[in-house]
């Protein structure tokens, strides 16, 4: 998976390892500095000339600078390494999402698919930035430090021996034991979260049922609960502080008493006071360091969690692909169903749709209606091979969809979706999405087809009236309508209507199926429609029960023999229908 | 814990600059008087552990003279040195070992206070947001409101909990070092301060560019989550009309953008700390030299203390400026989190500070016998009748059962000032009655069952309950006789059976049952899994639309009012489950008062009295044949030539 994730950093290579580069040198400065700095007061404490100190001291001077130098350069480029690799992460992913089929679509809800665009991503950066900056240079001036100490201290650093162990160990340990509890806490921490979206939500039920004291409780025990959880956790962390503490202080004293016994003893030419300051430098240093290690521990296993859904999305392969020399040409638009059987996983017990055999000659319309459930939807997504079948094959131009070119198939398929979306920018732009090249006479024809040229002219922008985000500056009846011209943009030779009026009232309705028929005669055309008004004029109409055609015929047909096309009938045109 | 970053960024906005200290210093109070005696305490050890952690170093200064001294006039005896150098090192430990013991209770206690407080703080927060207004809640997104628990309350804790906390540690130690530094040398102290002057003004400037592009990426950011939000909930249009490769074209671009603003901000924030700390380490060297010419040049001293200048001096002086530059940086760290500190605690208090919903309703819903000759007593006990208890100001009680009659004289209503939503509305619903209203979008059906329970108060006019006006009600015993099914059903996270028990708290799951079976949810129900005991989350998700809208009207049902308001409860469901759902409402209707909203005239027609309504007036009103006869906007509307949306 790390390895995967790693192969998105591609150009940004240079920059990372330019960064590792940088980094390595500045931290070897840094390393070095105590040690000069040391000799310098070693000189001056022995009132050696004063061009010596001088020149020393210039000396630390520029090495300053470099560390300087090196530390901005690094900057840059693990800037441009890690947001450079955070833009490749994100195309990545977004190219798969796009080839993506409905199945991978329903895999991932949209939401979790943002979030794993976003914040996971941001997760992942934050850690990659880590790994080439700190998690390099922190093992590096550990290192460095101790040889240094070593060089300088001998015997001294041996203090060093005893507190790496106890500190590292002990910050592993808190390290450990927290980790879990963070990620427990996190976990109610959130659904603590969305139970208060939930009563945001739902705060008119709450107040209809005056339920407030019974929410205020509820919310106060989970309050509670999480309150000790995360006095638990930040507890435990909390005991990193005084072992640090405690590790630094240890140090110093060592330092202090067994240097000074050290140069008393030697007369001054085993150690110095200038190493023995140098020695508590690289103490904080080398302390420094492991604090800062077990916080990358901390943070990378924290975002291996982002890293593997991030993965998820990286990995998933397309349920559906091209064939092999795909067929570029649709012949016309009939549509036959042969022993067609689907289900959505292959792991669901019951199938959606069952034994469908269906032949619909080109240029015909159908209307479809039906139940909630009874698989009308799954029906006509089988056509345009937005789903694969399960058993049986359907061919679409006599052909069978799975020899198709995607795109080709789909072009030739245009489906206007129940759940019908404009994307934010101008009506044309929008409607462009069914013909990138057309004229603006040909959106117009188009729009006038789909009964929504009216009120798109009424508009004081026309056709450049912006859309907002999900389309909410227009009403429902006028999305539906823009969304069915877009589709006829298209010029399919297979046009479906999955309950794409039912908020476009019966006039408007009838005046587009009357337009469908004198215009675009040719197509085939499927409705599916609540209303028995919006289909009943149909060369035939399906009635679909629990996954399978219950009954089909002409309106007359069902109105004589079926039951259930009965019922629906009387329960919506009692009195009225008949201006329709 | 996917928030802090955005929070972080949030705080850094522009437009919150204007950020007093008043809203600081509340939070600060609230801190207080939540943990009255354990705050002070904690100061007391953090002040004593930072002051500690300063002093050392004059030991460490004491110590080094005497090795000085010792090579300095050859008594290289380390039994003789010993005498000198074990008391001082003595004192050391004593110290270290009770600033280790101070700094885990500090740090303990800041771990137990911080989460407390955070505690204390949610519970505010939502304990008053329940108190508020529907207004509140129909006026700010839910997201926002969101963002006061999630973003806001993070950048708290980090307040509370870090930023607080180590600004009076590295400002203790400041000050003391300082005063040690003064003790030693005033001269070279002036060149340390020169020193942090520089790295204030460096990192001001720095600070203040990695701002500018922090903005920026925000709103790169911004831009880059908004395409990806749309282009995920349409992806399965992008695929149907093979959009892909102008998604991905698209998405190139701001993701280029993104990214070239990304490096901006990111190279100003990560340039900000290797330029502190080698400005530290130029001063660290500078102070060195300065102090080694002194030396030789053998300088008079100015200091507190009156010591010369020796090498015993200037060695622990130096390791003072590393740790001055360093708690001085640390404060420059902190500055940015208080600054976001600032921002959250104004956003969080001006949801505290919002008004509460004002109820002076004192007539109430109690319990009640009902003789046969009409006499009403008061009882503890739940009889199954009630009556509202209303007294006067004579002192006197009265009771009058609940019946469920319902009536608007003359009502005028506008949701904000000079825009009237209903004019002069009438409505008399008796007990038992279906009153429907019908009319399009912004019609003003919704908002007059918004003045019936209150959640509105009318501008103009009068609204009885029982011939009591409603503003004498108390609210929610106003609501608890008003059963509500709206279109959007809102179930609540738990199994099937709270979601119905929500209606009344004391129901038994007999009586739960029986309303499922009422509304006709029992049969679905008892085919789920676990059948009333399966878990619902989500807003309910793993149910559909249809059997959702029944729980909810289930859950209308074990409450047992005697007035029902259904708004566009069966809008979203198709015919086939309306007509199952409609029987389920049928049976709940029965007996009761009802209010019917409606898109579909189905539901409607065998109401009493149906009222169409147009720009919030009641144009038509009568029953379904009276009004098809009249051929005006209901007779449209019903033969489908109005556009109802």
């Amino acid at each position: 998976m790390y390895k995967r994730l790693l192969s998105c950093v591609r150009e940004y290579k240079t920059p990372s390892l330019l960064t590792l580069l940088f980094i390595t040198l500045e931290a070897a400065i840094e390393c070095f500095i105590p040690f000069i700095t040391a000799n310098l007061v070693n000189r001056i404490e022995a009132g050696t000339q004063m061009p010596f100190v001088v020149r020393t001291g210039l000396f630390l001077i520029l090495m300053a600078v470099l560390s300087l130098a090196c530390g901005g350069l690094a900057a840059v480029t693990c800037a441009k390494a890690s947001a450079g690799f955070a833009k490749n992460l994100r195309r990545d992913a977004f190219y798969n999402i796009q080839r993506y089929s409905f199945q991978n679509i329903d895999r991932f809800s949209s939401s979790s698919l943002v979030t794993r665009l976003t914040t996971d991503i941001m997760h992942v950066r934050m850690s990659y930035m880590m790994l080439i900056r700190i998690a390099v240079r922190a093992p590096l001036m550990l290192i460095f430090s101790i040889i240094m100490a070593y060089i300088m201290g001998g015997a001294l650093a041996t203090s060093f021996l005893i507190l790496v162990p106890i500190l590292a160990g002990g910050l592993l340990l808190v390290a450990r034991k927290a980790m879990p509890a963070f990620r427990r806490v996190f976990r109610k921490y959130d659904r603590l979260n969305e139970s208060i979206e939930e009563n945001v939500r739902n705060m008119r039920v709450v107040k209809s049922f005056s339920r407030e004291p019974y929410e205020k409780e509820k919310f106060a025990t989970a309050a509670e609960t999480i309150r000790k959880d995360f006095t638990f956790a930040e507890r435990l962390v909390a005991l990193n502080t005084p072992l640090m503490q405690f590790c630094v202080y240890f140090n110093m004293i060592f330092v202090l008493l067994v240097g000074s016994k050290l140069i008393i003893t030697s007369g001054g030419s085993l150690i110095n006071v200038g190493e023995i300051t140098a020695m508590l430098t690289y103490g904080m240093q080398i302390l420094m360091q492991l604090m800062m290690l077990s916080m990358i521990y901390v943070m990378l296993t924290m975002s291996a969690e982002s890293m593997k859904r991030l993965d998820e999305v990286l990995t998933e392969q397309p349920a559906l692909t091209n064939p092999e020399n795909p067929i570029t040409d649709v012949a016309d638009g009939s549509i036959d169903f042969s022993g067609v059987s689907f289900k959505y996983s292959d792991k669901a017990e019951n199938f959606a749709l069952a034994d469908i055999d269906l032949h619909i000659p080109s240029g015909m319309t159908v209307g479809i209606l039906g139940g909630t459930g009874s698989s009308k939807t799954t029906l006509v997504q089988l056509i345009p091979r937005l789903y694969d079948t399960t058993e049986g094959c359907i061919q679409v131009g006599g052909v069978d969809v799975r020899r198709y070119d995607l795109n080709t198939l789909r072009n030739a398929v245009a489906m206007v979706l129940q759940k019908n979306l404009l994307f934010s920018g101008t009506i044309k732009d929008n409607l462009r999405w069914g013909n990138e090249h057309a004229t603006d006479e040909e959106i117009e024809e188009a729009c006038r087809l789909a009964q929504a040229h009216d009120f798109v002219s009424a508009f004081p922008d026309g056709y450049d009236t912006y859309i907002e985000q999900g389309g909410t500056n227009v009403s429902g009846g006028q999305k539906q309508r823009l969304c069915i011209a877009r589709a006829l943009l298209k010029k399919p030779k297979i046009l479906i209507l999955d309950d794409s009026t039912s908020a476009v009232d019966t006039k408007t309705d009838a005046n587009i199926r009357a337009g469908f028929r004198e215009y675009i005669p040719e197509t085939t055309k499927i409705i599916i429609a609540q209303r028995v008004a919006s289909v009943q004029d149909a060369d035939l109409i399906l009635i679909m029960e629990n996954g399978s055609i219950a009954a089909m015929g002409t309106h007359e047909e069902l109105l004589a023999s079926n039951d259930m096309y009965q019922e629906i009938y009387a329960q919506q045109s009692n009195g009225g229908e008949e201006h329709a | 814990m996917h928030k802090p970053m955005r929070s972080m960024n949030r705080g850094m906005h522009p437009g919150d600059k204007k950020i007093g200290l008043a809203p600081l210093l509340r939070i600060v109070k609230i801190l207080f008087r939540s943990y009255p005696v354990l705050i002070p305490i904690t100061i007391v050890c953090i002040l004593f552990s930072a002051g500690v952690s300063a002093i050392p170093s004059v030991f460490t200064q004491k110590v080094l003279k005497v090795v000085t001294d010792c090579l300095q006039t050859g008594t290289l005896s380390w039994a003789v040195a010993k005498e000198r150098i074990l008391p001082l090192v003595g004192i050391l430990i004593t110290l270290y070992v009770l600033s280790i013991v101070f700094i885990t209770l500090h740090t303990q206690l800041m771990a137990y206070i911080t989460q407390g407080f955070l505690c204390k703080l949610r519970s505010k927060l939502f304990d008053g947001m329940q108190n508020l207004p529907i207004k509140y809640f129909d006026t700010n997104k839910h997201g926002d409101i969101m963002s006061h628990y999630t973003n806001d309350i993070d950048t708290l804790r980090q307040l509370v909990s870090q930023s607080l906390p180590s600004l009076l540690q590295a400002g203790t130690i400041v000050l003391t070092v300082l005063f040690i530094m003064l003790w030693y040398s005033a001269l070279m102290t002036l060149i340390v301060l020169v020193g942090v002057a520089i790295i204030f003004f460096v990192s001001k400037k720095v600070g203040g560019g990695s701002a500018k592009y922090f903005i920026r990426q925000q709103k790169s950011i911004g831009k880059v989550e908004g395409f990806i939000q749309e282009m995920m909930n349409g992806q399965k249009v992008v695929k149907v009309f093979c959009h892909e490769k102008q998604a991905r074209a698209d998405f190139d671009a701001i993701n280029e953008e993104l990214y070239h603003d990304a490096v901006r901000a990111h190279a100003y924030a990560n340039i900000l700390g290797p330029v502190v700390m080698n400005i530290g380490n130029i001063l660290y060297v500078s102070c060195a030299m300065i102090g080694g010419l002194f030396l030789v040049a053998g300088v008079p001293n100015v200091s507190l203390s009156g010591l010369a200048f020796t090498i015993d001096l200037v060695v622990p002086f130096l390791n003072m400026t590393k740790q001055f530059t360093g708690n001085i940086n640390q404060v420059s760290q902190q500055f940015n989190s208080i600054i976001m500190g600032m921002a959250g605690a104004q956003r969080v208090l001006s949801l505290m500070d919002q008004e509460p919903e004002v109820d002076e309703g004192y007539v109430t819903l109690v319990n009640a016998h009902i003789d046969a000759d009409g006499t009403v007593t008061e009882t503890q006990h739940r009889t199954g009748q009630w009556a509202w208890k209303h007294p006067h100001s004579d002192g006197t009680l009265t009771y009058t059962p609940l019946q469920g009659d319902v009536r608007l004289t003359d009502v005028t209503f506008a949701y904000t000032e000079g825009k009237t939503v209903l004019r002069d509305v009438s409505v008399y619903a008796e007990p038992g009655q279906k009153v429907a209203f019908v009319g399009a979008t912004g019609a003003g059906k919704t908002t007059i069952t918004n003045l019936i329970n209150r959640f509105y108060d009318i501008t103009d006019g009068k609204v009885r309950y029982d011939g009591i006006n409603i503003n004498k009600i108390k609210k929610s015993d106003l609501r608890r006789s008003l059963g509500v099914v709206l279109q959007e059903t809102n179930l609540f996270t738990g199994t099937v059976m709270d979601n119905i028990r929500y209606g009344r708290l004391d129901a038994t799951d007999e009586e739960c049952c029986e309303a499922a079976k009422l509304a006709g949810a029992h049969d679905f129900i008892s085919r789920l899994p676990q059948g009333y005991d399966t878990p619902l989350s989500n807003n309910g998700s793993n149910l559909s639309q249809g059997q959702r809208q029944l729980l909810a009207i289930a859950r209308a049902a074990v409450a047992d009012p005697p007035v029902m308001i259904l708004d566009e409860a069966t809008s979203s469901i198709d015919t086939r489950t309306e007509a199952i759902v409609q029987r389920g409402m049928d049976k709940l209707m029965e007996g009761r008062t009802v209010f019917v909203i409606a898109h579909r005239l189905s539901t409607v027609m065998d109401s009493d009295v149906i009222m169409v309504l147009e720009n919030g007036r009641i144009i038509e009103r009568g029953n379904h044949e009276t009004l098809l006869a009249q051929k005006g906007t209901y007779y449209q509307l019903y033969t489908g030539a109005f556009e109802l949306d």
